[in-house]
C-alpha cells in the first residue's frame, strides 16, 4: 500500500518509511511531551487553580494568583511585587545593554589577533560559559567581601562604610549578572564582527563620519544578525535569573525568579508559582516582540 | 586591521572580569587560614581533605553518576530523534512541529523548565507512587534539557552527509540495520561524540534542575555548594570549585580539539 518510492536509494513506500520514522521520532518526542510540553501547558490550568491547606492544588477558576501576584495580598495592596517585576525586566535590559557595550570591543579585539592567538582568546570566552553558575557567583561574595582590595579601596574613598561586604547589593547583582551573561553576547557577536566587511565601515569615514556614524552605519548593520541571536541569549535567561539575585542580592533586590523559586520550593504553591512563571515568559515574550520590531527599524537604517 | 587602544583596554579588562572571581577562588583554595580572608601562608591541606570529606565524595559520586547516566540515554533519544526528524519526508508542518519542540528546551529559562518538571514529577508521584525525589527524578530533569542539544548537534551533521553515501550503500543491497551500522553510524560518530559532549558538560554545569528535582540523597557538588553559601563556605569548597573549574577547562578545550579536528 502506499507510493512507491526511492528515498536515499532506498525503494520503499511513504506509508512505511513514515512508519520508520515516527517509531525513532516516538522515544524523544514523547519524553519532551511528557516532561515538558505538556506539564507547561498545564501551567496556564493550574495559574487559575488554588493551593489547598498542605501544598496540594485545587482545581478551581479564581483569579486569586493574578490578585496576589500584582500585590492584592492578605495584608492589603503591596508594591513588592509589581517592583520585582519591573525590577526584573529593568536589571534583564541594563544587563544585556552592558554586555553589548562590552562584547564589540571583545569581538573586534579577538578579530584583530593572528590564528593561534585568536583561538586562544575564544577559549577563554567559552570556558566561563561552561563553568558552573553557581561557583562563578559564590566567588563574586568572595571578591567583594569587607577584606578584599575592591570592598577597602572604595571604603578609603569613603564610598562605603569601612568594613562592610559590597554585596547584597544591586551593584553586585549587575557583576554577577554581567559576568553570567558576558560570554552568551561574544560568543554570537563574534561570529558576524568576523564576517565583518571592514570596506563598508572605510566608506563610512571617507565619507567623514567619526566614530558613532562608522558604528551606527558601517558596523551595526553587519553584525546585527550575531547582536541579535546574542541579545536573545543574553536576555531571556536574564529574565529568569535567580542564583545571581539569591546570591548577591538580598531581599531588597528580589527578582520574579527568586518569587518563582519561593513559590515552589519553599511555599509549595504551585497554582501560584505558575502564574508568576507564566507572567515572566509573556513578558520576556512582549520585550523579544518588540525588539524584533525595533531590530528591524535597524536594518533599514 | 587596527583596532584602537581604547577598545584593546575594554577588552581586556572584560576578559579580566570574566576570570578575576575564578582567580580569587583559586588563591584562595591554597590559603591556610581557615575562618576568614587573611592570608595565612600556602597549603595543599584542603584538596588533600576532600578525599576525607564524606559528603563531597558522595556529592562527586552523585555528580558524575547523574552526567553520565543521563548523557547516555539523552545520547540514545537524541540520536534517535534526529534520524527520524533528518532521515525521513515529513511534511513542511509536522516537520515544523518537531523543531519547535527541540527548541523549546533551547530557548525556555531553566527555571521555566524546572518549573514545568516539578509539575510533571509532582503529577506522576501522585499518580503511580513513584517518582520519589532522588537520582532518578534528577536524571528525568537532565536530559529533558539535553535530548535537544543532542538532537540538535547529531542532525546539524546529519544534514551534511551527502546523499551520495546512504545510496552508495542501498545499491550494494545493504539492509537497513547494515547501512546504520557500517554506513550511518561511523559517518556520524564525530557529531554523536560532540553531542554527548554537549550534554555531559551540561548536566555538569547545571544547578538550576537540579536544585528542584533532588532529594535529601542525591546532593551533588553545585548543590552542596549553594548550600555552603548559607552555612559558610570553607577553603574546602574553594578546592572542590577549583577542581571542577580545572575540568571545565580540560573538557572545553579537548571538545574544542575534536570539533577542529573532524571539521
Amino acid at each position: 500500500m502506499g507510493r512507491v518510492l526511492v528515498w536515499y536509494g532506498e525503494l520503499t513506500t511513504a506509508s512505511s518509511l513514515a512508519r520508520r520514522g515516527l517509531l525513532l521520532l516516538l522515544p524523544g518526542l514523547l519524553w519532551l511531551l511528557v516532561f515538558l510540553v505538556i506539564p507547561g501547558l498545564l501551567l496556564i490550568p493550574l495559574s487559575f487553580a488554588e493551593r489547598g491547606p498542605f501544598g496540594e492544588v485545587v482545581w478551581t477558576f479564581s483569579l486569586e494568583n493574578y490578585r496576589r501576584l500584582l500585590g492584592f495580598g492578605v495584608l492589603g495592596f503591596s508594591l513588592d511585587n509589581l517592583m520585582a517585576l519591573l525590577r526584573t525586566l529593568w536589571v534583564a535590559l541594563v544587563t544585556t545593554f552592558i554586555c553589548v557595550l562590552l562584547a564589540y570591543p571583545i569581538a573586534f579585539y579577538i578579530r584583530a589577533q593572528e590564528g593561534g592567538r585568536r583561538y586562544l582568546l575564544l577559549a577563554l570566552v567559552i570556558i566561563p560559559f561552561w563553568t558552573n553558575l553557581v561557583i562563578r557567583t559564590y566567588a563574586w561574595q568572595l571578591l567583594l567581601a569587607p577584606e578584599m582590595p575592591l570592598a577597602r579601596l572604595l571604603a578609603a574613598l569613603g564610598l562605603v562604610e569601612p568594613g562592610m561586604a559590597l554585596f547584597p547589593s544591586a551593584f553586585a547583582v549587575y557583576l554577577g549578572m554581567v559576568s553570567a551573561f558576558l560570554p552568551f553576547m561574544v560568543l554570537p557577536l563574534y561570529s558576524s564582527v568576523e564576517r565583518l566587511d571592514q570596506s563598508l565601515v572605510e566608506a563610512v569615514q571617507d565619507l567623514y563620519g567619526g566614530p558613532w556614524r562608522a558604528f551606527v552605519h558601517g558596523v551595526l548593520p553587519q553584525t546585527l544578525p550575531g547582536l541579535t541571536v546574542g541579545v536573545i541569549l543574553t536576555f531571556i535567561p536574564a529574565m529568569g535569573m535567580f542564583v545571581v539575585p539569591d546570591l548577591l542580592g538580598g531581599a531588597k533586590h528580589l527578582l520574579v525568579g527568586n518569587l518563582i523559586q519561593q513559590a515552589f520550593y519553599t511555599m509549595r504553591d504551585w497554582p501560584y508559582g505558575a502564574a508568576l512563571s507564566l507572567v515572566l515568559v509573556l513578558m520576556t515574550l512582549v520585550a523579544l516582540r518588540l525588539y524584533r520590531r525595533y531590530g528591524k527599524e535597524v536594518d533599514l537604517a | 586591521m587596527k583596532i584602537s587602544l581604547w577598545v584593546r583596554a575594554v577588552a581586556l579588562g572584560a576578559l579580566a572580569f570574566l576570570y578575576l572571581p575564578m582567580l580569587a577562588v583559586a588563591l584562595f583554595s591554597f590559603n591556610k587560614t581557615r575562618y576568614g580572608l587573611a592570608w595565612g601562608g600556602f597549603t595543599w591541606d584542603w584538596y588533600l581533605r576532600l578525599f576525607q570529606n564524606e559528603a563531597i565524595l558522595e556529592a562527586t559520586r552523585n555528580t558524575f553518576l547523574l552526567a553520565i547516566i543521563s548523557t547516555l540515554l539523552a545520547t540514545f533519544l537524541g540520536t534517535l530523534f534526529a534520524l527520524g526528524m533528518e532521515r525521513h519526508p515529513w511534511g513542511r508542518r509536522f516537520r515544523s512541529f518537531l523543531e519547535n519542540v527541540l527548541y523549546l528546551p533551547v530557548v525556555t529559562p531553566d527555571l521555566i523548565l524546572a518549573a514545568a518538571l516539578v509539575v510533571a514529577l509532582g503529577f506522576l508521584r501522585a499518580l503511580s507512587g513513584l517518582f520519589e525525589p532522588g537520582l532518578l527524578t534528577m536524571v528525568i530533569g537532565h536530559v529533558t534539557f539535553q535530548v535537544a542539544f543532542v538532537a540538535l548537534v547529531v542532525g546539524s551533521r546529519l544534514r551534511s552527509l551527502p546523499r551520495e553515501l546512504d545510496e552508495a550503500a542501498r545499491d550494494l543491497y545493504a539492509t537497513y540495520t547494515q547501512y546504520l551500522r557500517r554506513v550511518l553510524f561511523p559517518l556520524l560518530l564525530p557529531g554523536i561524540v560532540a553531542g554527548a559532549m554537549l550534554a555531559f558538560t551540561l548536566s555538569l554545569d547545571d544547578f538550576v534542575i537540579s536544585f528542584f528535582t533532588a532529594g535529601p540523597t542525591s546532593q551533588t557538588l553545585p548543590l552542596i555548594i549553594y548550600a555552603s553559601t548559607r552555612r559558610g563556605i570553607t577553603p574546602e569548597i574553594h578546592a572542590i570549585s577549583t577542581l571542577i573549574f580545572l575540568l571545565t577547562v580540560l573538557l572545553v578545550l579537548s571538545a574544542e580539539r575534536l570539533t577542529r579536528r573532524s571539521a
